[in-house]
């Protein structure tokens, strides 16, 4: 594997224009389009005999209207209960048989399905998405006895008090756009929701043209590029569904949030609208986070500027910030985790002081290169597995732009001090702030143990 | 890692230090970083009575400054290069991981050697470090997982065994811990006797293990303490629960469990195959069968074998609604009944065989995976060849074996159930 942020290059090659398997092999990712519509990604990596496996749709909680809140997620589940060709259980048995691993993701922007199996085994795995991309069994029963186990991970989901937090501040940030729900739903819908919506939901998304299946491991493309077509190019081609999809309005000014749940912990979350991640200053933002909160890692980035502003100062036990990459505009993320005795209002001051400085004085030079090598450094991490590699080219294809993976590193380091400075003018103000906070109510009648 | 290799005593380099320290070091050609993953005889389990947390504190204080940087630039000398360095305490050892590309592994190793041999522990730094642990252990408090995992030990072992105590300490130990105990524990137990630290990644092996003797060689510690081995709690007398109440939530989270074996134990991998088959194999075995698939009860429902230096737990855990608290127990000890009672069949046991010699190309892809199978050959005394010939001892384990070791550990009259979570209402979940 010789990926790496220096050797990455511009490729842009839009997955094909109709024809019969046009496809031509760019940089390390080959890219191709079935007639029926199915994207295709491959790349080669022989540095262990093992390939990971993936199949994404674009269908996600985004895209689902109030009244069907989850549907997506839920259809994820049920895609694991069953065909007539692998009834429920085999492929569990069959892939850990095999010694592989097999999940699935559902975001707010897509659904995404991964086998990572050794190389030899690989066929079962593309036998399974061909599969169950039009012949889920969603029997009745199984759609019942799933009900549960959702509105059971939504309940454990609802035992963490920033679970509440977050779905509040979602609420408030996005009043028309899908991204102001969560993806596992509001449990309304989950107790409502029948069999045949799901399965409408399913038929009308799972189709070949709204999908992508990726490749990166020990292969050989012609031989996999010619299994898939067998495979994949019989599919019915009916067309791109049209999303569920509405535009978030222009925010009026701040908004402001409180939960209030039982512990002793407060958090303050800090939220402003940021564009999609294929916007240029989608990566600008992304430097400017690795300044503030640093890049992440498990030694707490304590020489960033949010650590030195609250952690060091005794006011949080915790801050970090995120980006997340999205189809459409979605938000910039502040998290601080306060020490008992310091208020979410007194972070929040010294928060918004440091954004403060941030948009009047810019950045350091030495700053600017420690957020690069981090970067590159960063990436080298988060490629050293198939799957992972497999991962972010889904990605790709959700984002709509390809070689959005490819050029990631490069976008990142192309940023400039300015840059960094202009996008925390633009974005980090009051009218596109949503402020969320935790307040603990106490002990109440806690930690009670008996036998 | 080339294609079907995997390492080996012909593949890992291997330095054995007059100060005890072992060193190894496997090359990756096929990545652009290195990791490195270390050991130290350093864990909760030699902490003072009445001190729990010490070495836990002791684990995140090396990182606040040694007598050669201070905190701000031990930490931007990490991070100024995108690379990583933390410690943790276990129950036995205190832990070391770090990760850089690889043209920076003289830092991370000058580092690890400074965090570990010249820490500061500038007061004003443990301070602020014991302010951090007390909101976490406060925000645990609230944790219904962490709440049924902690009386699940504590009913386990009995108060005077090193594993009643959680290595993140309580409150009260944590806030009466001082820098003098800090110092005293660094000074008694963090030698280099009885050390492991594995190297892998694009590095030259045999200069990756010049650079770590260069940084580790001189190091003596003659009042190191001596190793300790912990037994088996003595047997219980009968079945228990414990109930903790958290208000507020709306799931509850169970633990059962009894003493598992320890890594070592002859008995471990058919205990290991018992296990899969219990909670493990597909959508979490047995259990996520009944419990998940057939019923509806639970998102996770899963059984694992601590395993370690010890007798660790083998326990299940499961997150239900309230009101299906005692079906869910019920499902999970038919299911302990049947493991401990019938031999698994041959197409079960089959499956999980393969599974187990499967996954490994899987966990061998990266490097951090690649340096914790070779920590873990070291550590428990398996052999640098223990991968090499996984998979014959895997498949010479019989579904007899799978039965004696299950009927070994999950002694039934013993188990311990805790249950955290809110009161039960009849308005929960249909069904």
């Amino acid at each position: 594997m010789t990926i790496g942020a220096g050797e990455l290059s511009v490729r842009g090659h839009p997955a094909g224009d109709g024809k019969k398997r046009q496809g031509k092999a760019v940089s390390t990712v080959s890219q191709h389009r079935l007639p029926n519509g199915l994207s295709i990604l491959l790349r080669e990596v022989h540095s262990a005999p093992v390939i990971s496996w993936w199949l994404a749709y674009r269908i996600g909680s985004r895209n689902e209207p109030t009244g069907q809140t989850g549907i997506s997620h839920w259809v994820e589940h049920m895609m694991f209960k069953g065909t007539p060709l692998f009834p429920a259980g085999s492929l569990d048995r069959a892939i850990d048989r095999a010694g592989g691993q097999w999940n699935a993701f559902t975001s707010m922007d897509a659904t995404k399905y991964f086998e990572t199996l050794p190389a030899e085994q690989i066929d079962l795995a593309m036998r399974a998405e061909a599969d169950r991309m039009v012949n889920a069994s969603f029997a009745p029963e199984a759609v019942e006895s799933e009900r549960t186990v959702i509105i059971s991970e939504r309940q454990g989901a609802e035992n963490q008090p920033t679970f509440w937090l977050q779905e509040a501040l979602h609420a408030a940030a996005f009043r028309v756009h899908g991204y102001h729900h969560e993806i596992i739903g509001d449990e309304t819908d989950l107790r409502r929701m029948t069999r045949d919506e799901l399965y409408q939901h399913y038929v009308a998304h799972y189709v070949p043209a709204n999908a992508a299946v990726i490749a990166v491991g020990a292969f050989d493309t012609a031989q996999l590029l010619a299994r898939i077509e067998q495979l994949f190019g019989g599919l019915p081609a009916r067309g791109a569904p049209e999303l569920f999809a509405r535009p978030e309005p222009v925010q009026q000014g701040q908004r402001r949030v409180i939960v209030q749940r039982p512990g002793e912990t407060a958090f303050l979350k800090l939220c402003h609208k940021v564009p999609a991640a294929t916007d240029g200053d989608w990566f600008k933002l992304n430097v400017l986070n690795a300044i503030l909160s640093g890049s992440g890692g498990a030694s707490g980035n304590k020489t960033s500027r949010l650590y030195r502003a609250l952690v060091k100062t005794e006011i949080a036990a915790s801050a970090g910030g995120w980006l997340t990459p999205t189809v459409d505009p979605y938000l910039y993320s502040i998290l601080v985790t306060l020490r008992e005795g310091r208020s979410p209002e007194e972070a929040e001051s010294v928060l918004l002081q440091e954004i403060a400085r941030l948009q009047a004085d810019g950045i350091s030079a030495e700053e600017l290169q420690k957020a690069r090598k981090q970067a590159k450094a960063a990436f080298a991490y988060s490629t050293e597995s198939v799957t992972e590699q497999a991962h972010w080219l889904a990605q790709s294809f959700i984002l709509g732009e390809l070689d959005w993976f490819e050029r990631y590193a490069e976008r990142l380091m192309a940023v400039s001090a300015a840059d960094v400075q202009e996008v925390a003018c633009r974005y980090l103000q009051p009218e596109l702030r949503t402020v969320g906070i935790l307040e603990p109510t106490g002990t109440g009648e806690n930690g009670g143990t008996g036998a | 890692m080339t294609a079907n290799s995997i390492p080996h005593a012909g593949n890992i380099l291997q330095r054995h230090m007059d100060n005890g320290i072992t060193l190894l070091a496997y090359e990756n050609a096929a990545v652009q970083s290195v990791n490195i993953v270390g050991s130290l005889q350093a864990g909760s389990i030699y902490e003072p009575p009445g001190q729990s947390g010490l070495a836990s504190m002791l684990a995140g204080a090396l990182m606040t400054g040694s007598e050669r940087r201070d905190f701000d630039e031990m930490h931007s000398a990490l991070e100024n290069i995108g690379a990583d360095l933390s410690f943790s305490a276990q129950s036995h050892k205190l832990v070391f991981a770090a990760k850089s590309l690889a043209e920076d592994l003289g830092t991370i190793i000058a580092l690890a050697n400074e965090a570990l041999r010249e820490p500061a522990f500038p007061l004003q730094h443990i301070e602020r470090l014991r302010g951090e642990r007390l909101t976490w252990l406060q925000y645990r408090q609230y944790d219904t997982r962490s709440r049924a995992a902690r009386a699940m030990r504590e009913a386990l072992y009995p108060p005077e065994h090193p594993y009643h105590h959680s290595s993140a300490g309580k409150e009260r130990s944590i806030a009466a811990l001082t820098r003098d105990d800090l110092c005293a524990f660094h000074q008694s137990h963090v030698g280099p006797r009885g050390m492991i630290l594995v190297i892998v990644g694009a590095v030259q092996a045999e200069a990756a293990l010049d650079m770590a003797e260069a940084a580790f060689g001189e190091w003596r510690l003659p009042q190191q303490s001596a190793p300790l081995t912990v037994a088996a709690p003595p047997p219980r007398s009968g079945r228990e629960r414990q109930i903790v109440h958290v208000p507020g939530k709306t799931q509850s989270d169970i633990c059962m469990a009894t003493v598992g074996p320890a890594r070592q134990a002859e008995d471990y991998l058919a205990a290991q195959l018992a296990n899969s088959v219990l909670g493990e194999f597909g959508m979490m075995g047995r259990i996520g069968k009944t419990v998940r698939e057939e019923q509806g009860l639970a998102y996770y429902a899963y059984s694992r074998v601590g395993g370690g230096n010890g007798p660790k737990p083998w326990h299940i855990s499961a997150g239900v609604n309230p009101d299906n608290v005692e079906r869910a127990i019920e499902s999970c000890i038919a299911q302990l009944e049947r493991i401990s009672g019938v031999a698994v069949s041959a197409e079960e046991l089959g499956d999980n065989q393969s599974y187990f010699t499967g996954r490994m190309p899987l966990r061998l892809e990266r490097n951090e995976g690649i340096a914790g199978q070779i920590h873990a050959m070291q550590s428990f005394g398996l052999g640098l060849d223990y991968l090499a010939g996984y998979a014959e001892q895997v498949r010479a384990i019989s579904a007899e074996d799978v039965l004696q070791a299950a009927q070994r550990y999950l002694r039934l009259p013993e188990l311990v159930v805790a249950v955290a979570g809110p009161h039960a209402s009849k308005s929960g979940l249909p069904g």
